[in-house]
């Protein structure tokens, strides 16, 4: 079969059967701007940011709705595109009590300022009332900061409770500009169908929705790092990005490239991290002492006496005394260390792990 | 998992037995929410009306530890109904005229008398997974943890080899692991049965190599589980080390496990908080955790994936790999001059046919599914696509067995236990995570609220539990989540330590504990009062 091609502001652009314009566009030089396009989602076509020209069509099409077809000839940026693109910007700004967020509200939350960035777009040229009626203060769930004020009814959140999660907690009530995001009955995150898994906070390009638990960081000095990792749970092996700033850990967001998990989390990959920098956490080896209480130690002091122990029931009581049990929790390297341990120290094969229980 | 995750989007009938996958593995279920949405039917067996039976097109409520009967029942239906897949089942299978032999006898109807699921419903699910054109099995802990939990998975193979549901995109057998890297640890040789990669350290060859690679002979014979293990502290055994294990929570029959350990002459324990466990122990070690450590895990469709450090541990705290090296140094034993997980993972992959093609660098992406046998295989997502590990697929001839306890007249109720949602194994993570207290902050029995009023309870009122090991208080909530006669309770809290409770029997091959089921009798209380182990 032949491949089929469309040609992209002149460029001759290969696509894959059903792939939509911005999709293929991807592959270009194009920089389409977007709003309500979150590539794990079904095509919305709703805020109209990323309208291209296609030759001999009179309207512009939404490129994130609308699929390649062979010999389909595009232009991505002509200057009434971006004329058009700098209004839409303008207004949706303008909605807005702020077009800036702090970046750990959300792993999309800075799309909004990019584009307005972009665009030129705090002119505030159409300030007039406010949409969006914020639930910070009523909903005092810790997790999912619910502040529509920001709120420009990309229905990105709607579509990922209910295309990606399968949950539908999440609903909008109103039209036009009296849309409101809310959930069943007008009430709280925790009394709907929510599980808190987040993906609402890490789709949302403004901020509305934001990720609570990661804010009270936002005074905490240094840049946000992140670094990829795996969710320490379930057996899924969700990847996540890590964020720190400095030496503390400030939040968790979804790795949308996660080969496992595709972006997905659940609400304890997504919210349960803050139990590894807790105050209850060993910081030193601990003894055993003649009071029978377990007392800080030094590492050669803690580490001579595990070894000594080891041995001496290996002399007393033969090499088949001895046993380990690894951890199913830990990384490979504490599990394959423990059976070496059992295996090349004293020959047996007296080493299990905890699947049994 | 025989079948990566991605595919679970792609079946047209999925069976989930024994999982409770909204709560458990909640992105996974994701997946199955996706094929639904796309047309495919589901098939829901739990004891429990757990969120998933919401979604089924067929719900078999089956009694716990019934497993096997239900499946019996089904399999007849496929049988009879002409549904087997003939050419599978010649090309690559053994046994089948057997097994079709063995099922004919275990009718729909015999299955409802065993599990009290209406044989209706037994005829409509066999008939649905039979017609599968992709049919896909999933299930967890719901199976396994019984004392036939061998026979449960078994009959499941049956299901998939006598339907040809394996080996192919959108089939299979998957097991959903319930902790982060369980399936890493059997990968790396932490077995009784097997070395690094699961060779088994019966054969005579693999002696050989690790005696090589180890520098000295290893016993040819089997080690001990887990499970003797503990009975054997303070005989055979007298030295142990646990890494990262809160035993005495998670395990069954608490006051034994306390005993056990207690008459250790030297427990070690590495941890990453002094869990009641460690506070045992004669020496604890401060692990790194999650975000401190650089390291691998495997994860369910056994995806090998780099762990990554962003953070400094606090205070002393170091990897586990060394603590365990310097341990062993220690000890005089050889071979333990490792210096960063990389030097370890490294060697894993040097002795393991399964990591033969894999290094630190390669895994970099967690783009590998092993087994990955050398340099430049792409990996394995499929198992059993052309042949089965020992060439055929063998149906084995399973029957029924009661569970090691049955109800009776001094423990009427069955207990079963579980996970929730929120919180994760014995809480020592979740429960210092702010704000999950907001949503689970306390421990309860689930209980049917016709059997709240029967047994003189009140919701949101405490209740004594007993079992013939133990006994606890716990707060009732009254849900239709438990069928009448069954209630639930998951092991997450050490003030309501139900594994006090558990621990009725093991399975004989695996001894994976009969976590899942055990008989317990339900008082009104006004007050909670001290678990007691008898
Ligand atoms: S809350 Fe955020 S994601 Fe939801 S519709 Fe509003 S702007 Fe979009
Ligand atoms: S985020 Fe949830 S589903 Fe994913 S690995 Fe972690 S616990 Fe499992
Ligand atoms: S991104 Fe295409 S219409 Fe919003």
């Amino acid at each position: 079969m032949s491949e089929r091609h469309i040609e992209i502001d002149g460029q001759s652009v290969p696509y894959e059967e059903g792939e939509t314009l911005l999709e293929a566009a991807g592959r270009t030089d194009a920089e389409i701007p977007t709003l309500c396009y979150d590539p794990r989602l079904e095509p919305f076509g709703g805020c109209r940011l990323c309208v291209v020209e296609i030759e001999g069509s009179h309207n512009p099409v939404a490129s994130c709705a609308r699929k390649c077809e062979d010999g389909m000839v595009v232009r991505t940026a002509t200057d009434a595109l971006e004329q058009h693109r700098k209004t839409l910007v303008e207004m949706v700004c303008s909605e807005n009590r702020q077009v800036d967020v702090d970046p750990l509200s959300g792993f999309a939350s800075q799309e909004l300022a990019v584009l307005a960035d972009r665009y030129d777009a705090r002119t505030q040229r159409f300030v007039g009332r406010r949409s969006g009626q914020s639930r910070v203060d009523d909903d005092d769930n810790p997790f999912i900061l619910r502040d529509y004020d920001q709120c420009i009814s990309c229905y990105r959140c709607v579509r990922v409770c209910a295309e990606q999660e399968g949950d539908y907690a999440i609903s909008v009530k109103g039209r036009g500009f009296d849309t409101q995001i809310t959930v069943e009955f007008d009430g709280k995150l925790n009394e709907s169908a929510c599980t808190f898994c987040g993906q609402c906070v890490a789709t949302c390009p403004t901020g509305a929705l934001a990720d609570r638990k990661a804010l009270r960081h936002v005074d905490t000095p240094g840049p946000i790092e992140k670094t990829r990792t795996i969710c320490p749970y379930c057996g899924v092996g969700c990847s996540v990005d890590l964020l720190t700033k400095g030496d503390s850990l400030v939040g968790v967001q979804p790795a949308m490239d996660g080969p496992a998990n595709k972006g997905a989390l659940c609400i304890k990959g997504q919210y349960a991290y803050d139990f590894v920098q807790h105050g209850d956490r060993l910081t030193t080896p601990l003894l055993r002492g003649d009071d029978g209480e377990l007392h800080p130690a030094s590492w050669d002091e803690a580490l001579d006496v595990a070894a000594a122990g080891f041995l001496k029931a290996r002399d007393e009581h033969g090499r088949h005394s001895i046993y380990a049990i690894a951890s199913g929790r830990a990384p490979h390297e504490a599990a394959y260390t423990t059976q070496r341990f059992i295996r090349a120290g004293f020959w047996t094969n007296h080493v299990d792990n905890c699947s049994r229980a | 998992m025989s079948n990566p995750l991605e595919d679970m989007s792609k079946p047209d009938v999925i069976f989930c037995i024994g999982t409770n996958m909204t709560e458990c593995h909640p992105v996974a279920a994701t997946g199955i929410k996706k094929a639904l949405a796309k047309g495919a039917k589901l098939i829901v067996a739990d004891p429990r009306h757990i969120p998933l039976a919401k979604l089924a097109d067929v719900v078999l409520p089956l009694r716990v530890g019934s497993d096997v009967a239900l499946l019996l029942g089904m399999a007849h239906v496929i049988a009879r109904e002409g549904l087997v897949d003939e050419e599978f089942l010649a090309a690559r299978t053994s046994g089948g005229d057997e097994f079709l032999a063995h099922v004919a006898k275990f009718t729909p109807e015999w299955a409802e008398g065993i599990s009290g699921v209406p044989a209706a419903d037994i005829e409509a699910a066999g008939l649905l997974f039979g017609r599968a054109e992709r049919g896909a099995i999933y299930y967890t802990l719901g199976i396994t943890e019984h004392i036939c939990g061998v026979d449960n998975v078994q009959s499941l193979c049956n299901l998939a080899l006598m339907t040809g549901n394996i080996g192919r995109e959108g089939t299979g057998i998957n097991p959903m692991r319930g902790q982060n890297n369980i399936q890493g640890a059997g990968d790396c040789g932490a077995l009784p049965n097997n070395y690094v990669g699961f060779q088994p350290v019966t054969d005579p060859a693999n002696q050989a190599k690790f005696a090589e690679a180890y520098g000295h002979e290893v016993d040819l014979e089997l080690g001990m589980t887990k499970v003797t293990a503990l009975e054997q502290c303070g005989d055979q055994i007298r030295a142990m080390l646990i890494d990262g294990e809160n035993t005495l929570v998670t395990d069954p029959d608490q006051g034994h496990c306390e005993h056990a350990l207690k008459s250790l002459d030297h427990l070690v324990v590495i941890d990453i908080f002094l869990t009641d466990t460690a506070a045992l122990a004669d020496v604890v070690f401060p692990a790194t955790a999650y975000g401190e450590t650089d390291g691998v895990c495997t994860n369910t469709e056994r995806r090998v994936q780099r762990l990554r450090a962003a953070v400094p541990p606090p205070g002393e705290a170091r990897p586990d790999w060394w603590i365990i090296s310097q341990m062993a140094k220690r000890c005089g034993f050889s071979g333990f001059e490792f210096e960063s997980a990389k030097d370890v993972f490294n060697e894993i992959c040097s002795l393991s046919p399964t990591y033969a093609g894999l290094n630190w660098d390669r895994i970099a992406d967690g783009a590998y599914i092993w087994p990955v046998p050398y340099d430049g295989h792409p990996g394995t997502p499929i198992l059993h696509q052309d042949e089965f590990i020992n060439g055929r697929g063998l149906f084995k001839l399973i029957e029924y067995r009661d569970p090691a306890e049955v109800v009776c007249d001094e423990f009427p109720v069955w207990l079963t236990t579980g996970r929730r949602l929120q919180s994760y194994h014995s809480r020592t993570q979740t429960g210092r995570s702010s704000g999950i207290d907001y949503l689970l902050w306390e421990e309860s029995l689930e209980v049917h609220p016709d059997d709240v009023a029967d047994w003189g309870l009140t919701d949101g009122g405490w209740c004594r539990m007993t079992s013939a090991r133990g006994s606890i208080s716990i707060k009732v909530k009254a849900t239709r989540q438990s069928p009448r006669g069954t209630v639930f309770a998951s092991f997450s809290f050490s003030d309501v330590p139900v594994n006090v409770l558990t621990g009725s029997g093991y399975d004989p091959i695996t001894q994976t504990a009969e976590l899942k089921v055990c008989t317990v009798r339900i008082e009104p209380a006004s007050v909670p009062e001290p678990a007691i182990s008898t």
